[in-house]
Order: C-alpha cells, then sequence, then structure tokens
C-alpha cells in the first residue's frame, strides 16, 4: 500500500470486474457474505457489476493501484482501516476463513485462479504510475509541438550521442526507475566535468534514452559511482586527446539474469544490456556531467566504444578466479570494473599448443600497447578466449601465474627503450638507459575472460595513462 | 502514436552558467602580480619559464604554480591562492 492510499472501509473488501470467469463464478456469493458482514464491493470495468450488491466503479483505477490488486477478484479484511488479511482468485478456505462462513461456497471448486487486475495490465499501468506515484519525478517537463519529430528534437538539443534516443517520456522514466530501490532523488554522485549532482533521476532519464531496461538500471547507476570518482577521474578520461573512454567490464551472477553477453561476439553490436548499459553511462555524463566532444572531450580520433562499450566476463567458463573476486568482490556478488581504454585489438596465436608458448605471443603483443617503447605508464585489459583459455586450463595456470609471467617477460633492456634507439624519437627518458624495464606496473594487467567457444584469438584493451597521474581502475559493487 | 505535445524530461543538468563580465585588460603589467600557473606537462617549464622572464623584464611581479596533475582540473585551493594573491594569471598548456 502506497502513503497516498485511499482509505478501504472496515469489514470484507473485494475487488472484482466482469470480464472475468472467476469473478462471475463468485458473484452469487457476494449477497451472501453482505447479510453478514459489512461488505465493499469495487468493480473496475463495467459499473453494473456486480447486479447482486452495490458497487463502487474504480473507474481511474485509484484503489486498485494503491492496494496493489494484482488479481481479480482480491477479497480484503480491513480493521480499523488497516488490512488485516487478503486472498485473491478463489480459494474456498480462504473466502471461507476471512468471511467467517464455513459453509461458503460448497457447491464451487476448491479454488479457481483469478484474472490479472486492470491496474498491471501492460497498457495502462505506466499511465497508472505516472499518475499516482508517490516519489514524483522532478526534472523540466518538454512538451514538443506537434510539428517537431521527438528523435529530431532530440538530436537538436544535443541530448544524444549522434544515435536515434528514447524519447525519455514520464511513463518510461518512472518505469525505470522501477528497477531500483533507491530513491529518484538520491545522489549517486557528482558527475564531471560540471561538478554537478547526479541523481537517480537524471539517470533513470539517461538509462530511457539509451534503450535500458528497468533491470539494467543498478548496473548503470554502479558504473557512474565508479566513473564519478577521483581515483576514476572521468574529467580526465573526457579532457585527454587520447581515444579512451570507459570500459565497463560486468561480474556476477546478475550478469547472466539481465541476459549479457559474454560469448559470442562480447565486445560487439547485438545484447541489449550491454550495449545500452555503456550507452547509458556516457550519455549520463554526456547530458548531466556536460562533458560533450569538441568541448571538455578533446580526443584526437575518440574511438567507437566512446558509444559504448561493456561486456560481462564468462565467469563460469573461466580458468581464472573473476576479474571481481581479484578486484576484491565477494564470490556471487554483482560488480562493474571500469577502466579508461581504447578499443580492442585482437592477438592471433593459432599455433601455440602450450601455455608457455601461448604467453610469450600473448608479451609480444602486449607490448605494443600505445608504444613499443613506452612502459609501465599504460596498464591494459588481457580479454582471454576459449580456446587461448583452454591451453592455460589444460596446464593449472592460475591467473597470477599468468600475470606475473606476462609482467616478468615483458622485460626490456633500457638501451632498446630509450629516445632515439631503434631510429624511433619516442621512448623513455635517457637517464634510463641502464635499466631493465617491465611493460606493466603490478596490477597493470586486468586478466578477463571472454568470447565465443570457437577462435584461438584473444584481445588487448589499452588504458590511458595510470596512477594517480591519470586513471586507476575501479570497482563497484552493483546495489539493488 | 503521433508526436503531437509529447512530453519528455530533460536529461540534462538544467543548470544556467553564471554569466561574467570579463576584467578590463590592464594597459601594463607593471606593478601587478602575474601568477603562471603550470597544468604539469612535460615542457610546460620551458614556455613558463621564458613567460616569467618577460614579464619581470616589464615590471611585474611572479608567482609560479604547478597542478599536481594535467589530467585534472587545478585544486580549489591551488585557485583561490591564485585568486587570492594574483592580478592576473596565464595558464600554460605544453607539448
Amino acid at each position: 500500500m502506497t502513503s497516498h492510499a485511499p482509505k478501504l472501509p472496515d469489514g470484507l473488501v473485494i475487488v472484482v470486474k466482469r470480464d472475468c470467469a472467476t469473478c462471475q463464478m463468485v458473484e452469487p456469493l457476494l449477497s451472501l457474505i453482505a447479510a453478514s458482514t459489512n461488505l465493499t464491493v469495487y468493480t473496475q470495468d463495467d459499473p453494473t457489476f456486480p447486479e447482486s450488491v452495490p458497487a463502487i466503479h474504480d473507474s481511474d483505477l485509484r484503489v486498485s493501484w494503491h492496494h496493489s490488486i494484482d488479481t481479480v477478484p482480491t477479497l480484503i479484511t480491513v480493521v480499523n482501516g488497516q488490512e488485516t488479511d487478503r486472498t485473491f482468485g478463489w480459494s474456498r478456505a480462504d473466502w471461507q476463513r476471512l468471511t467467517g462462513l464455513d459453509d461458503l461456497g460448497e457447491d464451487l471448486p476448491i479454488m479457481r485462479p483469478g484474472c490479472g487486475s486492470m491496474s498491471v495490465d501492460p497498457d495502462r499501468v505506466d499511465a497508472l504510475r505516472v499518475a499516482f506515484t508517490d516519489t514524483p519525478i522532478i526534472s523540466r517537463h518538454v512538451e514538443l509541438s506537434s510539428a517537431e519529430d521527438e528523435f529530431e528534437a532530440m538530436y537538436a538539443r544535443g541530448w544524444t550521442d549522434g544515435l536515434p534516443v528514447i524519447p525519455p517520456t514520464p511513463e518510461r522514466v518512472l518505469r525505470m526507475l522501477t528497477g531500483t530501490t533507491r530513491a529518484p532523488q538520491d545522489v549517486v554522485a557528482i558527475a564531471p566535468p560540471d561538478l554537478v549532482e547526479l541523481t537517480v533521476e537524471k539517470i533513470a532519464i539517461n538509462a530511457v534514452m539509451a534503450g535500458c531496461l528497468p533491470e539494467y538500471l543498478p548496473w548503470v547507476i554502479a558504473a557512474l559511482e565508479a566513473v564519478c570518482t577521483d581515483t576514476f577521474n572521468m574529467h580526465g578520461v573526457l579532457a585527454t586527446t587520447m581515444p579512451v573512454g570507459p570500459v565497463i567490464i560486468c561480474n556476477g551472477p546478475g550478469t547472466r539474469a539481465i541476459g549479457m553477453n559474454s560469448g559470442i561476439n562480447a565486445l560487439g553490436q547485438g545484447n541489449r544490456a550491454n550495449n545500452t548499459i555503456g550507452r547509458a553511462v556516457q550519455l549520463t555524463i554526456r547530458n548531466v556531467g556536460g562533458g560533450r566532444p569538441g568541448e571538455v572531450d578533446r580526443a584526437t580520433h575518440g574511438n567507437p566504444g566512446k558509444i559504448s562499450f561493456c561486456f560481462a566476463e564468462d565467469e563460469l567458463g573461466s580458468p581464472f578466479t573473476s576479474l571481481a573476486t581479484e578486484r576484491g568482490i565477494a564470490l556471487g556478488q554483482n560488480a562493474v570494473t571500469v577502466f579508461a581504454g581504447e578499443g580492442p585489438r585482437c592477438v592471433v596465436d593459432q599455433l601455440a599448443r602450450t601455455a608457455d608458448e601461448l604467453t610469450n605471443s600473448l608479451v609480444a603483443c602486449l607490448q605494443t600497447v600505445h608504444h613499443p617503447k613506452l612502459v609501465i605508464g599504460f596498464d591494459a585489459i588481457l580479454i582471454i578466449s576459449p580456446d587461448h583459455g583452454r591451453l592455460f586450463a589444460q596446464e593449472g595456470w592460475t591467473r597470477e601465474q599468468l600475470i606475473t609471467q606476462l609482467i616478468e617477460r615483458s622485460h626490456t633492456p633500457g638501451e632498446q627503450l630509450v629516445r632515439g634507439a631503434s631510429g624511433i624519437a619516442e621512448g623513455i627518458p635517457p637517464h634510463l638507459r641502464d635499466a631493465t624495464l617491465p611493460k606493466f606496473r603490478p596490477g597493470g594487467i586486468l586478466l578477463t575472460f571472454a568470447g565465443g567457444g570457437a577462435g584461438l584469438f584473444s584481445s588487448i584493451v589499452a588504458g590511458w595513462a595510470n596512477s594517480a597521474i591519470g586513471s586507476d581502475p575501479v570497482t563497484r559493487v552493483v546495489g539493488s | 502514436m503521433t508526436s503531437a505535445g509529447l512530453i519528455i524530461l530533460d536529461p540534462t543538468n538544467e543548470s544556467v552558467p553564471a554569466t561574467r563580465q570579463l576584467l578590463s585588460r590592464p594597459r601594463d603589467v607593471a606593478g601587478l602580480t602575474v601568477g603562471l600557473l603550470d597544468i604539469s606537462k612535460p615542457r610546460g617549464n620551458v614556455f613558463l619559464d621564458r613567460v616569467e622572464e618577460l614579464l619581470i623584464g616589464r615590471g611585474a611581479k611572479v608567482l609560479r604554480f604547478s597542478k599536481p596533475t594535467f589530467t585534472k582540473p587545478a585544486p580549489v585551493d591551488m585557485r583561490h591562492e591564485i585568486a587570492m594573491n594574483c592580478n592576473l594569471v596565464i595558464e600554460a598548456l605544453a607539448d
């Protein structure tokens, strides 16, 4: 029951509709009940039904909505204005108990299910939520003129990422908000670059525009909590001329519950959850944070993943512990890890037959992250595929073992890396000539597992300036 | 579905930036304190060293500031310090 619910009268209350065979079946009983107790009947569709007793027409479904009537008939006991008991559909034992009439409906079946309440009719429920919700949305209402095409209007207002967005009507936004237990005006984070309070409501609006389902909303919220931290440094990720954006890796059983893709084409198109969660994060940063290309976003090239880059780890197929576990999340919890990354690149090795051989290949490819002569300053995500993962599984390699070997084998003599070496001006400063340096700092490789069951390939996503200078990955638990 | 009168919710932060009038340019810098904010990109100091020389040569007093990292906005305290102590500020890029 919601706080603004119309009060039910004491006694018994029954909610029915004519367009329900069970309601019609119990109709002869209503006059018997009315004779023994104070009975109030609400009828949803036809004010002349039932004919045997007077009924109140719940024409706008206000009573049904506020008292959470999912099924008709619903029979409710009300004492001192408070509901104390209810049953729905026809259950002879329950009806006899609530009415106190021991022989009620003896000629009827023991039980019969009811019908859907009009207040939960999919065609009506969104409008009812707008009409009756206790937690109204406060964002400015924009009324488009009849001459405007809504898709063109939203593009013209600068609200899109260049692709069409779903119009965020109050009905759709309130439906989106059912995906979270958080109040619409809860402040999730301070959104860069404009440093404004980011509310659940504003996230929900942008999630609608991105095409999310309500069950994705907690993932979008968690990802935004993660990117709007000083550690992730979304301001810098926007402002940099490098081609990075937030890459979102999702973990936990919830990834499967919302149908995320961790298999074939996991990093690509086609999966609604993968693509719209990442898109909602970026639309929110654009619209609420104010981070727009050509303004604070100064990327030289950018990358297509800045529209959306979000995927799930294939935890069930992985030979390794999950990325989230590695980052301190308890097994079975849902979590997102955000990483400032560019687009993925493929590692081809179709000939390695041992973990050792494949590790050497991965190292050779990882060395190219941003520049073969630049080391330590950039992290990378390494996405191992099932076919490549099998080589590590068959030799029992652990996550720690693989990462240790990757970093160990990535050491390069400074003389090959210094500025000018190999006829390449770019490189490390001359004073490091005598050092031997790894490609990655400790923790600089985020190992994860995803991809289709065929293909001796893995994938690398290069990062941005790491550590306190730039961005560190951030992991957050996904709430409710 | 017709789009006539469709109501949609504003996805932006709905804030209106404050508009402020720029201060008038000083006729010269003699006697003024000029803050030089190094954003901490490589070789930004080379540029600012030369700017400092030129400013001092014109009678300005120069204060130097450095952001902790070029990837983040200058800390609030640093912005406040510049505002309190300088008449002018030059923020330098690099590369």
